[in-house]
């Protein structure tokens, strides 16, 4: 129990340093940034506390909130996508999920991926809607939210792959 | 009052969330109106300190190009210094020379931001270099942005670059002046709005700062026009100014102090 702790711990601070200082500092084509730091939330243990697990999502979306200067954005994205966890898992995993089951080193492939691809999406949609905060700018919205989600899913993707093998 | 417990017990989780997440959407609200970050922004010492350590090894990556920049700088400043002929109207007077209006301190950006729609980056000089809010922040080239929040060491700057952001401009040629704003689009492009009709725009003609909002000094470049047209009403003109700054690679910037700013703000607002 006290080394899932500490092993959070860490996660939460390496995932806030790599998205601030690298992942913001990439701007493919001019605008496009991953934002990675959502591994946090995608991967936190599904047994858990909730209340705890949606303070802390708050907690690490402020942190990123406060390094980048952007308000609530952050905060408010992971909150809303912490909250709306538990639904996304079991229309992605089913019975493995109410059985607890889930263990995010050993879940197909496929489902892993719709699993992802929903929670990036939520929570960039409600990001840079709350950033641009305008309606009559909609069409720069998805166009924000569908480049950027692309880069974070694939990126996410890769990370769960490649450190799955070490933890097994 | 039994079942408002139970009912709070049942639903905590939902109420967690509704409390947190309304406090994060007050936050954006907060930092969408204008000077009004106050919690939240990265001129505190933890983040401002992670930002100084990281830029004192990425600023050896363009030490060459920005070495460039400011040997560009003294160049044109020599030739300004040689060939002027004892104009007394220049607003860029050293704070050496007695009586200048101006206050010039310089700084490093230690975080560039420019790809949100509300870009807001940081510098390494605060309260203790004397900087305040509403200073203006300069480059070589041009126009930078407004000091926002500052901490001991560090301030927060809102790019031109930034939706909120809203700074008086003019037409080099005639002189018609209007506000300088941003639609997120493209940072190497800006908008300057509110140009009465009257006026002749050509393509290429060089904007300024209008020296009316007592943060700029007249005449600091911005950018040219590279498109313009009316308005949905047609009685003013929009322009698409591209902007004489390479907003994505900036490093040495200028601080402008306006000595006679509290003077001023008194004379127009007597209460």
């Amino acid at each position: 129990m006290n080394s899932s702790i500490s092993f959070q711990t860490i996660r939460f601070f390496t995932l806030v340093l790599i998205q601030v200082l690298i992942c913001n500092q990439i701007n493919f084509l001019g605008y496009i940034n991953p934002y990675i730091y959502i591994l946090f939330i995608i991967l936190y243990p599904t047994k858990n506390n909730r209340a705890l697990f949606i303070f802390l999502s708050f907690l690490l979306g402020l942190t990123i909130d406060l390094f980048l200067d952007s308000g609530g954005i952050h905060a408010a994205a992971s909150v809303f996508i912490a909250y709306a966890r538990p639904i996304l898992l079991r229309s992605a995993f089913g019975v493995q999920y109410e059985n607890y089951a889930v263990k995010f080193n050993t879940i197909e492939f496929g489902s892993k991926l719709t699993y992802i691809t929903f929670l990036t999406l939520i929570h960039h949609i409600i990001l840079f809607s709350l950033e641009i905060f305008s309606i009559s700018k909609i069409i720069l919205v998805f166009q924000k939210t569908l480049f950027s989600s692309i880069f974070t899913i694939l990126l996410c993707t890769l990370i769960t792959i490649i450190f799955s093998r070490k933890t097994k | 009052m039994q079942q408002i417990i139970n009912f709070i017990i049942r639903n905590k989780t939902f109420l967690l969330f509704l409390l947190l997440f309304s406090v994060s959407i007050l936050f954006t609200i907060q930092s969408h109106s204008y000077h009004k970050s106050k919690f939240i922004n990265s001129a505190n010492f933890l983040t401002g300190g992670v930002y100084n350590t990281v830029n004192n090894i990425s600023v050896y990556f363009d030490l060459k190009s920005q070495n460039q920049i400011l040997s560009e700088e003294n160049n044109r400043l020599k030739s300004l210094l040689y060939n002027s002929e004892n104009k007394n109207d220049s607003t860029y007077i050293d704070s050496v020379s007695f009586n200048a209006q101006y206050r010039f301190t310089s700084a490093n950006i230690i975080r560039n931001s420019y790809t949100a729609a509300d870009n807001i980056l940081l510098v390494n000089k605060g309260k203790n270099d004397s900087i305040k809010q509403d200073f203006g922040v300069i480059t070589s080239k041009g126009i930078l942005g407004i000091i926002n929040e500052t901490s001991n060491n560090y301030a927060t700057v809102i790019s031109i670059l930034n939706t909120t952001n809203s700074i008086s401009a003019k037409l080099k040629k005639t002189n018609h002046f209007g506000s300088l704003t941003w639609n997120a689009k493209d940072p190497s492009i800006a908008q300057l709005v509110d140009i009465a009709k009257i006026a002749r725009i050509e393509i290429g003609d060089t904007i300024v700062t209008s020296g009316l909002s007592s943060i700029f000094p007249k005449n600091i470049p911005v950018g040219t026009v590279e498109e313009f047209k009316l308005d949905d009403a047609e009685n003013y003109y929009e322009i698409e100014v591209k902007l004489f700054n390479d907003m994505t690679s900036v490093e040495h910037v200028y601080i402008i102090e306006n000595i006679d700013a509290k003077e001023i703000t008194n004379l127009l607002n007597p209460n």
